[in-house]
């Protein structure tokens, strides 16, 4: 059982939930980014949280079965094709053996998470199927050609209640433990500015480009270690949210922590978009 | 010690030196306090803490004491690195008294990061300013020193630390167990090979 990959676009990855404590060793957590989608699109098909998904980002993905296997996209919405016809988002679709399911680029978001019945059974590495793109633990990028095994399915997808997406909004923040570090009080001024996605953000973080937040002081401090979510303000003042491939260690200050439950917003936010922060209550 | 909010599940713990991070991390690991502990040079960080109301009643009851000395760990060097004449210059020896100096020093992985594997080895006495321009690409197994550290790329990757020797020794290897050679609280002497 396995799909055959015949087209990828910018970036396929296998990503399941990661692999938390391996920090102590430098070894990132890696995950699905947005991690709602993936779970869901891991429900749609009757998988269990843990099993591995592929995170696409700006589709392009094409790819077959060489049996009849359920599937379902999410996240980013993206026009899907089952050789040439169109197919349903957000929803289960039976895959038939030897058909091509292709996924159309999205027009908002960057990343959608396809799921097929019994998960992507590549061979985990420290607990987890992820791939971290830092520390280049667990497989390679998806590529063209690629074989990818699928698990056994638990049973036929289940009706699910498919929940409406979470509302986007500013991300909710607390206080970091080098907010001191910041001439002023940080979490005032980081809720005051609007910043924008950089071009240049990845897993590893959202790097955001608008004021500078000013440092009180501009020394390394000697490394520390880094949390998903910290807002870290490197010497030029322009913060970055870490994601999931963030460095476990550190030498420059956390000055706000971005609340879990947004963190799937900064998946999907494109180059160019507009972000802002709010204090979580 | 002092505790700093870290969001809502996790807490940084300021100590007063690398080898009480050590201890701590090893002590709160012990405990099963948090999914990760994650010792840095003067903290310890419990990220995804068990018990958020109560760690820190927990971690009161800590004290710093001398610490079981960690597993010792033999890298052969081969000592040839770019940067050898150089690092002598700047600490008024010959490249003979630098390599001297290092296999006479007992380092301890003070804490991890950087990339898998990545060991901050403290024990240096001296120290080294790291490269104006970091290199593109660093040899997996090259030795280095930067500030007061020493440590050895597990992998090929860019980097900024003055290489002063290489070794054949497996850093990381995430299907062994353990996946890195170099844990926080191992002891490290470097041998002549």
């Amino acid at each position: 059982m396995s799909l055959e990959v015949v087209a990828v676009g910018p970036s396929v990855l296998v990503q399941d939930r990661g692999r938390p404590g391996w920090a102590h060793l430098g070894v990132p957590r890696s995950g699905a980014l947005d991690g709602p989608a993936a779970a869901l699109a891991n429900r749609l098909v009757g998988n269990a949280p843990d099993d591995a998904c592929l995170e696409v980002l700006l589709g392009g993905l094409a790819l077959t079965s060489d049996e009849g296997v359920w599937v379902a996209v999410t996240g980013a919405r993206c026009a899907l094709e089952v050789d040439g016809r169109p197919a349903g988002f957000g929803e289960a679709a039976r895959l038939t053996p030897g058909s091509v399911l292709r996924l159309g680029r999205p027009e908002t978001g960057l990343r959608s998470y396809l799921a097929v019945a019994g998960g992507i059974a590549v061979d985990p590495v420290l607990g987890s199927r992820s791939t971290d793109t830092l520390g280049r633990v667990g497989p390679p990028a998806v590529a063209v050609g690629d074989r990818l095994p699928m698990g056994r399915p638990a049973g036929p997808p289940a009706a699910v209640d498919t929940p409406r997406p979470p509302a986007t909004g500013p991300l909710r923040v607390t206080p970091g433990p080098r907010a001191d570090r910041v001439a002023g009080d940080a979490l005032d001024l980081l809720c005051r500015t609007t910043y924008a996605v950089s071009p240049d953000s990845d897993r590893v973080g959202l790097r955001l480009v608008g004021d500078a937040l000013p440092l009180a002081v501009r020394d390394e401090l000697p490394s520390e270690g880094m949390v998903l979510g910290a807002v870290q303000v490197p010497p030029d003042g322009r913060p970055v949210v870490f994601l999931a491939d963030h460095p476990t260690t550190g030498g420059y200050p956390v000055v706000a922590v971005v609340d879990e439950r947004d963190l799937w917003q900064c998946a999907q936010l494109r180059p160019g978009e507009p972000v802002g922060f709010t204090r979580s209550r | 010690m002092h505790l700093l909010p870290v969001g809502h599940n996790a807490v940084l713990v300021e100590v007063a030196s690398p080898a009480e991070a050590v201890s701590l991390a090893t002590w709160a690991r012990d405990r099963s306090l948090a999914v990760d502990v994650v010792p840095g040079a003067r903290t310890v960080l419990l990220d995804g803490v068990v018990d958020a109301d109560g760690v820190a009643g927990v971690l009161a009851t800590w004290r710093p004491s001398a610490v079981e000395p960690g597993p010792l760990v033999e890298i052969p060097v081969t000592y040839d690195g770019p940067d050898l004449e150089d690092v002598a210059s700047r600490w008024g020896c010959d490249v003979d008294g630098v390599v001297a100096r290092h296999l006479a020093t007992e380092f301890t992985a003070a804490f991890c990061g950087f990339s898998p594997g990545f060991a901050y080895l403290a024990g240096l006495d001296v120290e080294v300013p790291r490269l104006d321009t970091p290199r593109t690409r660093v040899p997996a197994g090259s030795v280095a020193l930067a500030d007061r550290w020493c440590g050895v790329y597990p992998t090929a990757t860019p980097g900024g630390w003055r290489v002063i020797g290489r070794t054949q020794a497996r850093l990381w290897d995430a299907r062994r167990e353990p996946p890195a050679l170099l844990a926080p609280g191992t002891r490290v002497r470097f041998v002549a090979g």
